[in-house]
């Protein structure tokens, strides 16, 4: 094959049987663009964005007994269509304790998990940076793998640990402690937040620090600044990309989380993802459940912008 | 400097040992004979055999790997022809919001995409007649959507950090762009396929909320019916569940690493 040279220019028509068809598709004002774009547009748009919209339509109906088991949002009578809309979840869910209560005890629990999340993710995420290069890729290895692992499984190997007979109990029990009490606390809740969503704070830390060039931290520390003044004015402004999106990534899943405080928590752990559970499947109002949805649609579209910024700001350096 | 310090060797161990812990715990005790999990009274492979005689659990595994396989393969075609738009053309109308949509599945909260589906599908049947009835269908939908979002983010890494030159040599030698797909960038990306199909079919695997809202009677996924064992308690047959997946997670992570570590060096060289 590398013995002919020949320029063949223009290439001979059979090489491109696709251009027949481009042209032809391009005479209807169809491009390989909209082709390429057509399949992934519309399957998000009706599974992804149009559901959004209709639990706002829901959302404005009520409670009715029959399939579906809410009232119509639109109905026809005799000829003219008539749309009706209820305000009664929305005016329920800034009136009724239990919900303005789940809100806020969610955000408190998901700020408090994060902020526990990123003080242990960070050094670890910088440990595995500053480690020599085939270290890195084990303990990279090591913290991607329970990320794969179910997080089911792994909130339920907490349980296990953390019982009244568990594996901490039984080894304070060699030194004569008395069993403590951890599960259905929401401290069990606080543990299970940051033991299932470190790796999501360590990974975008780690591709943030792991960029960090050397020779600033030696120029600061040649001017005379100690370790401690290196990282408060360096390492940290530069990691900020990092510590936003990964502390984003804990602090969204965690606000709707539902199996964390239903398998850990007790009856007293409030949280939005848990009442909206309870209000779709034991009470069965989807109404006031999407409702309720909306509402926590709008507490998380602000981190989630904040997320987009950072990501965008990583993409760029 | 940091470097020397002894502050993140130790903060590392000990974040290490908080993530492993539990799960060399919870390995350990899938060995145990005792019904009590956590009271240790000798070795047996007890509740293996268990957990292969219980039809429940059996019929719950190959559902649930059936559908992480078609999900997953649906979502590795979304999300490559999404990756592609989102890093080759440059601008299109509607940009900003295709491309929120193809990431804002990555963070949407597990009980909004559930209800949000199942509400859709339950608007659909209404008005069109389709899907009658929620089940396997209803869950790969609602799986392929969520994994999507995760095979483009994959993908898109790998296509925005590779030669361009090739393609384009490719191209001025005739081949069309469908054709340059196919010979030139395919193969190129074909790691970040391969793990962005794996990542997708690890989620479906593992996701209990979503399916919990979007299935029917009779389609009960594996994460569903171990949520219904461990409500109810610690049981050591999910014990030994857990073991085997784990085990083989961490086979698949480990082969994934060695791919990965195995073609970067040849990237280099070409």
């Amino acid at each position: 094959m590398t013995t002919s040279h020949e320029p063949t220019y223009p290439p001979p028509r059979r090489l491109r049987p696709w251009n027949a068809v481009e042209k032809r598709l391009a005479k209807v004002g169809i491009t390989g663009r909209m082709l390429v774009l057509a399949a992934p547009v519309i399957w998000l748009l009706v599974f992804f964005l149009i559901p959004l919209f209709v639990v706002f339509g829901i959302s404005l109906t009520t409670k009715q007994f029959g399939r579906p088991p809410y009232s119509p949002l639109l109905t026809t009578e005799e000829g003219t269509v008539q749309l009706t809309l209820h305000l009664n979840n929305y005016i329920r869910l800034f009136t009724d304790n239990l919900y303005v209560a789940a809100y806020l005890s969610s955000i408190r629990i998901a700020a408090i998990a994060t902020i526990i999340t990123l003080l242990i993710g960070y050094p670890m995420a910088y440990a595995i940076a500053r480690a020599p290069g085939q270290w890195r890729n084990v303990l990279l290895m090591l913290v991607i793998l329970p990320f794969f692992t179910s997080l089911l499984l792994r909130v339920y190997a907490l349980t296990g640990f953390m019982r009244g007979n568990g594996v901490i109990n039984q080894f304070l029990g060699l030194f004569g402690i008395e069993p403590l009490v951890m599960m259905q606390t929401d401290f069990a809740v606080y543990v299970g937040l940051v033991y299932t969503y470190l790796p999501f704070m360590i990974l975008p830390l780690y591709t943030n620090l792991v960029k960090l060039d050397d020779s600033l931290l030696e120029a600061s520390a040649d001017l005379g600044a100690r370790p401690l003044r290196t990282f408060l004015t360096i390492t940290l402004p530069l990691s900020l990309p990092g510590i936003v999106a990964g502390s984003m990534l804990v602090f969204i899943p965690a606000i709707g989380e539902f199996v964390i405080p239903s398998l850990l928590g007790g009856p007293e752990t409030l949280m939005i993802g848990r009442v909206l559970w309870d209000e779709f499947f034991a009470a069965t109002n989807w109404p006031r459940a999407a409702a309720v949805a909306c509402a926590m649609l709008v507490v998380v579209v602000v981190p989630i912008m904040l997320l987009q910024r950072a990501q965008n700001s990583v993409v760029e350096k | 400097m940091f470097k020397r310090g002894w502050f993140l060797p130790i903060a590392a161990v000990l974040g290490f040992s908080f993530l492993y812990a539990p799960i060399v715990s919870l390995v350990l005790f899938s060995f145990n004979e005792n019904r009590l999990v956590t009271v240790w009274s000798g070795f047996s492979f007890k509740w293996y055999g268990e957990l292969f005689r219980d039809p429940q659990m059996i019929n719950a595994a190959i559902l649930s790997l059936q559908i992480a396989a078609i999900a997953a393969t649906i979502a590795l075609v979304l999300g490559t022809l999404a990756a592609v738009a989102l890093v080759r053309f440059r601008r299109f109308k509607g940009r900003t919001l295709f491309s929120g949509m193809v990431s804002a599945p990555l963070v949407m909260p597990d009980v909004i995409t559930g209800l949000s589906l199942l509400l859709l599908f339950v608007a659909m049947e209404s008005v069109l007649g389709w899907p009658q009835g929620r089940g396997i269908l209803t869950i790969v939908i609602a799986h392929a959507t969520f994994c999507t979002a995760y095979v483009a983010v994959v993908v898109q890494s790998r296509l925005s950090d590779f030669d361009r030159s090739l393609e384009e040599a490719a191209m001025d030698l005739g081949a069309s762009p469908v054709r340059t797909f196919f010979d030139i960038t395919l193969p190129i990306i074909a790691p970040a396929l391969v793990s962005g199909w794996l990542l997708g079919f690890t989620l479906s695997l593992d996701d209990l909320v979503i399916a919990s809202f979007v299935s029917g009677p009779g389609s009960s996924t594996l994460p569903m019916v171990i949520f219904s064992k461990v409500r109810l308690g610690v049981s050591p047959d999910v014990n030994a569940l857990a073991t085997i997946i784990i085990g083989i997670v961490a086979l698949g992570v480990l082969t994934a690493t060695i791919i990965q570590l195995r073609t970067k060096p040849k990237k280099a060289r070409a």
